[in-house]
């Protein structure tokens, strides 16, 4: 009876998580090299609340595989500002990809 | 002091803004449009911005240059859009009370805005075209999506 209840428990428990993850889906903007790789100025993408920087480049690598080679890492910026891969992403934040830059 | 302009760039108008009666040296650099790449003619040049953090790092760039080699001023202008070749893309014109400064900041702010300001170029050939990359961060050879792009193209003419 009671290893029942605990394993009733337990099942809801994982319900709870599996069910109570939400996503948020954020407009990433891109520019130049990425703009015309991907043939559009952005792209959704649905990310899981609390996502870092690091998650939604992974993210997008697998929804565009021939963005970037693996060898050369997506930099992203979020707010008009360079950010680090742990920086943690919100609703609603301005998210950009950075191809290699050649200004002058 | 920082400007983003889709029109040619006028140098004398960008050294004007930094000559003060307290500097005993201006220093301007011209970035000038080049018509070859690996001996292939680049017949014009397409600049492209994400506008409000380029213009934000730039300002960035000159703060970070009036810091470190005590300057009067910096003023920074760069072109976007299209951009003929021998043409003007980039003015950097530099204030100092003496001119060791003002060389050595000029040359390090036009290193600064290569780093890290969100403009990019692309080289248009009669065959094709190239965003140009920093040389540390070259893209290889396009992926096969974009080489079938380009062959498309190249029948198309």
């Amino acid at each position: 009876m009671a290893r029942q209840f605990v394993s009733r428990a337990i099942l809801l428990y994982v319900m709870t998580t599996a069910t109570g993850t939400t996503h948020m889906e954020l407009n990433v903007r891109l520019f130049a090299l990425y703009r015309e790789r991907a043939g559009r100025s952005s792209i959704p993408v649905a990310v899981q609340d609390g996502a870092t920087v690091a998650d939604l480049t992974a993210e997008i690598r697998r929804q565009l595989p021939n963005l970037a080679p693996p060898e050369v890492k997506i930099v992203v910026a979020v707010n008009a500002d360079y950010a680090d891969e742990d920086i943690v992403l919100r609703p609603g934040d301005d998210v950009c990809l950075i191809p290699p830059v050649s200004g002058g | 002091m920082i400007e983003l302009t889709h029109e040619s760039l006028d140098p004398e108008k960008v050294t004007a803004k930094v000559r003060l009666d307290t500097n005993g040296a201006v220093v301007t650099f011209l970035g000038t449009t080049r018509d070859n790449f690996e001996g292939k003619r680049v017949l014009t040049l397409e600049y492209e911005a994400f506008d409000e953090m380029a213009v934000k790092k730039l300002e960035e760039v000159r703060q970070e240059m009036m810091a470190e080699f005590g300057l009067e001023q910096v003023a920074i202008s760069h072109r976007i859009g299209t951009v003929n070749i021998g043409e003007i893309s980039l003015v950097v014109a530099i204030g100092s009370p003496h001119r060791k400064e003002a060389f050595y900041a000029c040359h390090k702010t036009v290193d600064r805005i290569k780093e890290l300001v969100p403009i990019w170029k692309k080289e248009v050939y009669q065959d094709g075209s190239r965003w140009v990359a920093c040389e540390d961060h070259e893209f290889p050879p396009a992926d096969q999506p974009a080489a079938e792009q380009e062959s498309a193209h190249r029948h198309a003419h």
